[in-house]
């Protein structure tokens, strides 16, 4: 199976992709192209072997990160990047000095890896691999999520917990005391029967006048 | 890890390319922190691919584990970006780097 041919139109596709979220002059082109690259990455995982999690990042970042991000960007308006060239071109030439630098660096040590490594699985890790080969590593992966790693599973449950409590309560103060409709016990205790209650006789055929 | 002639050294390239492209993106953007944010995903792309890619390699299951605690992480932060993202913009006006520079005293 060329499984190989495989590898390089998704690798151009997710550079190419890359370079298009970080110079879009509109940043909705940007949201589309990272979920391009999402798509491409996610082509990349299912390459490996690691079905699973590919299809994983289809779902949470192309399916909620992704439109998360759209959702922002349509909702603060696009026309405000009027002037997006301002500033752009004076630090690029050290950002790509930089990201030489950082690229030369980690590309020395994956191009050295293989020297260093310890090599192939060793036979401790003969079981996992071997499921890693046949069910891209599903059952192994469950295995140890619930039991060796079973707290920062939790911990994991617990930090999506903050975060979502953390975002509705950051955009629901800033609207002001009106715009979010609230429970007030004071004014729920002192509400009165009068108030709220109408005892009437209606005649048969005519019902209420409202 | 061997696919036909595509080694784990491809795939470390790939994702050290994929860091620099969000390393550039966090330097050279000075429009809006929605197009950071969306350098730091790259970023965080590159490190599930090099997890991912260590742990087929290595057959330890670990990295697969760790690179799912990644993604939560992400998630997280995403969402809570975002929000601060609509909070500032409702303040201010603006999500332009430069007009960001309030706490500066």
């Amino acid at each position: 199976m060329p499984a190989d041919l495989f590898f390089y139109p998704l690798a151009l596709g997710l550079l190419g992709a890359g370079t298009l979220v970080i110079a879009a002059r509109n940043p909705v082109y940007a949201v589309l192209a990272l979920i391009v690259c999402f798509l491409n990455g996610a082509g990349l995982l299912i390459l490996m072997g690691a079905e699973f999690l590919g299809f994983m990042l289809l779902i949470v970042y192309v399916g909620a990160v992704a439109v998360l991000f759209l959702f922002v960007v349509m909702m603060l308006g696009v026309d405000e990047q009027r002037d997006v060239r301002r500033g752009f071109l004076k630090p690029v030439g050290f950002a790509l000095a930089m990201g030489g630098l950082l690229f030369a660096q980690m590309g020395a040590v994956a191009w050295l890896w293989p020297t260093v490594s310890p090599g192939g699985p060793s036979d401790a890790r003969a079981e996992t691999a071997a499921s890693l080969a046949q069910d891209g590593g599903l059952q192994a992966l469950g295995r140890t999520l619930y039991t060796d790693y079973a707290l920062p599973f939790q911990m994991g449950g617990l930090i999506l917990l903050v975060a979502m409590i953390g975002a509705v309560i950051l955009t629901l103060h800033a609207r002001g005391k009106t715009a979010a409709r609230r429970q007030d016990p004071r004014d729920q205790v002192r509400v009165r029967r009068e108030d709220v209650v109408q005892l009437c006789s209606p005649p048969s055929g005519q019902g209420i006048a409202p | 890890m061997t696919i036909g002639s595509v080694g784990l050294t491809h795939f470390l390239i790939l994702a050290a390319a994929l860091f620099t492209l969000g390393v550039v993106g966090v330097f050279i953007n000075r429009k809006s922190v929605i197009v950071i944010l969306m350098s730091v995903e790259l970023m965080l792309l590159a490190v599930n691919l090099n997890f991912v890619a260590f742990s087929v390699a290595l057959g330890q299951i670990a990295g697969q584990v760790f690179s799912m605690m990644a993604l939560t992480v992400a998630a997280a932060e995403t969402a809570v970006g975002l929000a601060i993202l609509v909070v500032t913009f409702r303040a201010q006006g603006s999500i332009a780097v430069d007009d960001l520079g309030t706490l500066k005293g």
